[in-house]
């Protein structure tokens, strides 16, 4: 797949932005600078984990939603629902009440988004036991992981098992369930209510497809306050009530820390927590792990239920899905929903694959190695220079990230504010160039302030 | 360019340091990750050896346009006959190395496969000195 740039569910807000540089101090790749005393990101780095959305103060970054009238524009109207919705609700609301809200918002059908774990265990089952070559295998769920290894562990890509989340798979399993009904396509609209910023970017620039099959977003904390505030102001919902759904346990925990792991054949581990991550792929790409299969990872602590579009503390939302996972230990009735998804095996099974995942590295400092080895030379030199404080005041995370951006022609020495004192006192800088130089990275407002 | 790294015998909370630096500055040299990964397998499994066997040591790396060589030297018991060391399983390494998943007589057999050329000088009693060299080439996509 050729792509021009990568879609991004996070955008900062520059009016709202008071270049706090909070978020450039925890992201992960490294992907903001300070200019002009606004947050930036650069696009080709940022994973859309969301680490900055939680950090920043005055709520600068917006995570990107369709219009919620954009439901509208389909006759056919698919709530996909992640288990982690119903966990974020107190479990004296019945997920039947649930569906039913959404209904009234507007849905003609929901389906839990964790419908085709099922299926999708089962081939991963038999990625695993046909690719013995490649150990350990990483699972493709977490979208942000994924992007994560495409830009920083560009070696490991292939180690990714190129097969669909489970909801890719609930929504393909609709789309075919309501062909059969006689609908056509294009008068279907499938809708994910999202946990996260990076399911939101792989929707909209899948990674491995042209096109992903999920046709809109909507957020998770929107859809959560919906639903609270209807089921508050009224006490029994007016509408249609759907009939109940069958998941199994391994489908309602999937989302969850362990949740595929646990289900794996062989030796298998999870990791959450981005940075828990980073420092694993690191040990990993240093052949210091092996004899592991299969490799878990997600970007949130506590997986899907520590999403940055969540409401309600992620331990409680996986305690509750836990709770619904041991009541779910029965057998299921064949009137139930869900059941129906095992007629759609063979048709499933044939489109759950993607193509092939492409490294984009990051980190290069050049496209040639004589060419990349005359940078880091000028790289190694700036950072005789520079204090190795990592303070950000010259608008870059740390000394060695403003000493490659120099080299990349994006900053200059005169930012660092160690710096600027040397020159000053061997005269080679004015008081008023400095000032000039802290007023382009942290804007007029930081430097204009009235002391008495 | 150079890259210099001190081996602390018998510190194996260190081991794989160097190895993680160097790939570090290769990842940035955009050099092929198939490459990288020869280059890592190799200083990883040098550097274990000196940890494992030797009191102390040094790894340097030098990077040049078109191949990296790895010097590791170190001061240890040497190796008495180097050929049988190159064997598949052939280990030296005590039970409590081998306890905490190291010394499976791999190490020096793995060097060799990954590396394009490889040197091994040794006197019993005085020193190993590995010296690594493998070729370079950008990332082809």
């Amino acid at each position: 797949m050729k792509s021009n740039g990568f879609h991004h569910a996070l955008t900062f807000c520059k009016e709202t932005c008071v270049g706090c540089s909070h978020c450039m101090k925890v992201c992960p790749t490294q992907a903001i600078r300070v200019h002009n005393g606004k947050a930036e990101l650069m696009p080709n780095r940022c994973i859309d984990c969301g680490e900055c959305y939680r950090v920043c103060p005055v709520d600068a970054i917006k995570v990107e939603q369709d219009d919620f009238d954009f439901i509208f524009n389909y006759k056919y109207r698919v709530a996909l629902v992640p288990g982690v919705l119903l966990g974020q609700l107190s479990e004296e609301i019945n997920p039947r009440q649930i569906y039913s809200v959404l209904m009234e918002l507007g849905f003609t059908h929901v389906c839990e988004a964790e419908t085709g774990a099922e299926i999708l265990k089962h081939a991963m089952e038999n990625y695993v036991s046909k690719n013995p070559d490649i150990r350990p295998l990483i699972s493709a769920f977490c979208p942000a992981i994924v992007r994560l290894i495409q830009v920083k562990f560009p070696s490991l890509v292939n180690h990714i098992i190129p097969m669909k989340p489970p909801l890719d798979i609930a929504g393909l399993y609709y789309q075919e369930l309501l062909k059969k009904q006689g609908v056509n396509e294009d008068e279907i609209g499938l809708f994910y209510i999202t946990p996260c910023a990076a399911k939101i970017a792989a929707i909209k620039s899948p990674v491995g497809e042209v096109k992903s099959v999920i046709n809109g977003v909507i957020n998770m904390d929107f859809a959560f306050n919906k639903v609270l505030t209807t089921i508050k102001q009224s006490k029994s919902p007016s509408c249609f009530v759907p009939s109940d759904s069958y998941l199994s346990p391994q489908a309602i925990l999937w989302s969850l820390t362990t949740g595929e792991s646990s289900n794996m054949p062989g030796r298998s581990l999870a990791i959450d927590g981005i940075n828990n991550v980073i420092e694993f792929l690191e040990e990993l790409e240093n052949e210091e792990v092996s004899n592991i299969d299969f490799l878990e990872l997600r970007s949130c602590d506590e997986s899907c239920a520590g999403g940055i579009l969540t409401s309600t503390n992620r331990f409680f939302t996986a305690e509750r899905l836990r709770n619904r996972a041991k009541s779910a230990n029965r057998k299921p009735d064949k009137t139930e929903v869900g059941m129906e998804i095992r007629d759609f095996n063979d048709y499933l099974v044939d489109h759950l694959k993607i193509e092939k995942i492409e490294p984009r590295s990051m980190l290069k400092l050049d496209e040639n190695i004589k060419g990349a080895l005359e940078k880091m030379k000028k790289v190694n030199e700036l950072m005789e220079i520079l204090p190795y404080v990592d303070c950000g005041i010259c608008g870059s995370p740390t000394c060695q990230s403003l000493a490659e951006d120099i080299v990349r022609e994006e900053a200059e020495v005169s930012r660092c504010i160690f710096i600027q004192r040397i020159l000053e006192q061997k005269g080679t800088f004015t008081q008023q160039e400095s000032i000039d130089v802290m007023k382009e990275i942290w804007g007029e407002k930081k430097l204009d302030k009235d002391l008495k | 360019m150079h890259m210099h790294f001190e081996v602390e015998g018998g510190n194996f909370s260190r081991a794989g340091y160097a190895s993680s630096e160097i790939k570090k500055v290769l990842k940035k040299l955009n050099v092929n990750a198939q490459t990288i990964k020869r280059i890592v397998v190799s200083s990883y499994e040098a550097e274990v050896n000196i940890v494992a066997h030797a009191r102390k040591g040094k790894i340097s790396a030098t990077i040049d346009n078109d191949k990296i060589v790895l010097q590791c030297n170190d001061e240890g018991p040497g190796i008495p006959d180097i050929e049988k060391a190159m064997q598949q399983g052939f280990s030296t390494a005590s039970s409590e190395v081998r306890e905490m998943g190291f010394g499976a007589g791999m190490g020096l057999p793995n060097i060799k496969n990954n590396a394009d050329k490889l040197e091994i000088n040794s006197e019993v009693g005085k020193g190993t000195n590995v010296k690594i060299t493998i070729a370079l080439s950008s990332e082809t996509n």
